[in-house]
């Protein structure tokens, strides 16, 4: 089972392999972490996803299509919002659309209703350049969101951020992406971000690549900050610090 | 407040400067320093102007035509080269250096080789142009072109974009600002060029018009055209720079953004 899943996902660039053998699922509405240190494919393994890359050898599906090596089926959002300076935010959010080949007009239709769900209300005729980066985020997000049938990839996207600012983005995300019914792959090297918003964390480490751990966080959402300090959350990060060691 | 005071004197600072090299001509004139044959006063100038308005006029229009349709093939030829140049990283290699090489050549030494050519017609005098015009523009636009982020690029493509989406949409307008930077250059070059083409040969034309008037030694004629000759360069880069607005509304907050900072 399983919404999103890669079936033994390979690549190599030239002599050098970079992951080996990934297999991973993300089921409907859930989050799902991707932990890894920096150098251990986690961005190539996006790629391969997001089908920018082909794959050596393994598949990429979607709701049971194989999207191997297939652009457009499932977007992603990096620390940079890349949102298009001269475009509007409304044109930016709806350029996938167009992309698809939806006019123009319609495209922008499909997505003026969803700017006050994402906190957007009234930016839409406003220039990237006018919002804040917070903001800026969050359109990111919604272009995201309406060009990728449910399923989010998201690279890093709140490294960018302060700790205060990073809790209420994760909260509102959390909110969000149960609006919306939302599934999100998540990339970070940060553990407890990775605690605190996931309901499953795979660990990528070793050269090539390879998941060498799965954890489960039994635990009811949304956590709060104060939720680090409890015994429990000690517990899952002493396992995600011996995964990623033993690896090593 | 203060910044209103500054407002008012960085518009008033060109005003000032122009009138004081004016007032600075004139005195040079009336206190009889230079002889007024060879530099005439800026009032015997502007009679010059007058008196021969009709007839500057009718140059102009030639000249004017000239400068604008070389400009516009420039136009055409730039964006031609420059985005195959974009899209075939060996054209970029073999061209590049044969445009620079293009440029070390100056206008002046083929003009009467154009004219050789092509005789006495208006072809000649447009070919000048777009020879000098067209380069500003290419490198700008290649530049444009190249100053577009590729993390944008392969996310575009995450979403399916195809090569010409990717150009449409992100590449085209992403040089837009960056192809008026060279247009606005290219236009002060374009009525030099068509000027400096008339020079050697031509039937009508601000350039002929001055070698009449050379000939003739009426120096106020010949300072009353030069001036009218940066007059219209002038109003052309305004006018494009009135068209930069229009197409680029994005820069302007940009602009405002960085007044009030």
């Amino acid at each position: 089972m399983g919404f999103l899943k890669t079936e033994g996902v390979t690549k190599s660039f030239g002599d050098k392999k970079v992951i080996e053998n990934i297999s991973i699922r993300l089921d409907e509405g859930e989050l799902v972490s991707l932990l890894g240190v920096s150098g251990s494919g986690k961005t190539t393994l996006f790629n391969c996803i997001s089908g920018l890359y082909k794959p050596d050898s393994g598949r990429v599906l979607l709701n049971g299509e194989d999207i191997t090596g297939k652009p457009g089926k499932i977007s992603y959002m990096l620390q940079k919002d890349l949102l298009l300076p001269y475009y509007t935010v409304l044109d930016n959010v709806a350029l996938p659309l167009v992309i698809k080949g939806m006019k123009k007009k319609q495209a922008r239709e499909k997505a003026r209703p969803l700017f006050a769900e994402f906190g957007l209300g009234g930016t839409e005729n406003h220039y990237p350049a006018e919002l804040s980066g917070g903001m800026r985020q969050r359109a990111a997000l919604l272009r995201t969101y309406l060009c990728s049938d449910g399923v989010a990839l998201l690279d890093e996207p709140f490294s960018a951020l302060d700790t205060i600012t990073k809790s209420a983005i994760h909260e509102w995300y959390l909110d969000i992406m149960q609006k919306i019914k939302l599934s999100t792959l998540f990339i970070t090297h940060d553990i407890d971000e990775a605690i605190l918003i996931s309901d499953r964390i795979y660990i990528l480490s070793g050269v090539p690549g390879v998941i060498s751990d799965e954890i489960t966080i039994d635990e009811k959402k949304p956590r709060t900050n104060d939720f680090t300090l409890t015994p429990e959350f000690i517990a899952y990060k002493k396992r995600i610090i011996e995964s990623l060691r033993l690896s090593q | 407040m203060t910044r209103k005071y500054q407002n008012i004197t960085s518009k008033l600072a060109p005003v000032v400067s122009i009138f004081s090299v004016l007032l600075l001509w004139f005195a040079l004139c009336e206190g009889e320093v230079v002889p007024a044959y060879m530099l005439p006063s800026p009032i015997a100038v502007g009679k010059a102007f007058v008196n021969d308005f009709p007839i500057l006029m009718q140059h102009a229009a030639v000249t004017l035509q000239e400068a604008i349709y070389g400009l516009l093939l420039g136009i055409v030829l730039a964006f031609v080269i420059a985005t195959l140049m974009d899209r075939f990283p060996f054209l970029y290699k073999a061209v590049y250096p044969l445009l620079v090489i293009s440029q070390t050549i100056p206008t002046i030494a083929i003009a009467p080789l154009l004219v050789l050519w092509m005789g006495f017609s208006m072809a000649p005098k447009i070919t000048l142009v777009v020879v000098t015009t067209f380069f500003p523009i290419t490198v700008s636009l290649l530049d444009g072109y190249r100053s577009v982020d590729a993390d944008a690029v392969s996310l575009m493509r995450s979403m399916g974009a195809k090569r010409i989406q990717i150009f449409r949409y992100i590449k085209l307008p992403g040089a837009l600002t960056q192809f008026f930077s060279g247009l606005k250059v290219s236009a002060s070059y374009a009525v030099v060029g068509a000027v400096i083409s008339e020079w050697l040969g031509g039937f009508k034309g601000l350039g002929v018009y001055m070698t009449r008037v050379k000939k003739a030694y009426a120096f106020d004629k010949m300072f009353s055209v030069i001036i009218f000759i940066s007059v219209i360069s002038l109003l052309l880069m305004l006018l494009i720079a009135v068209i930069k607005r229009l197409c680029t509304p994005w820069e302007r907050i940009k602009d405002e953004r960085s007044q009030t900072e």
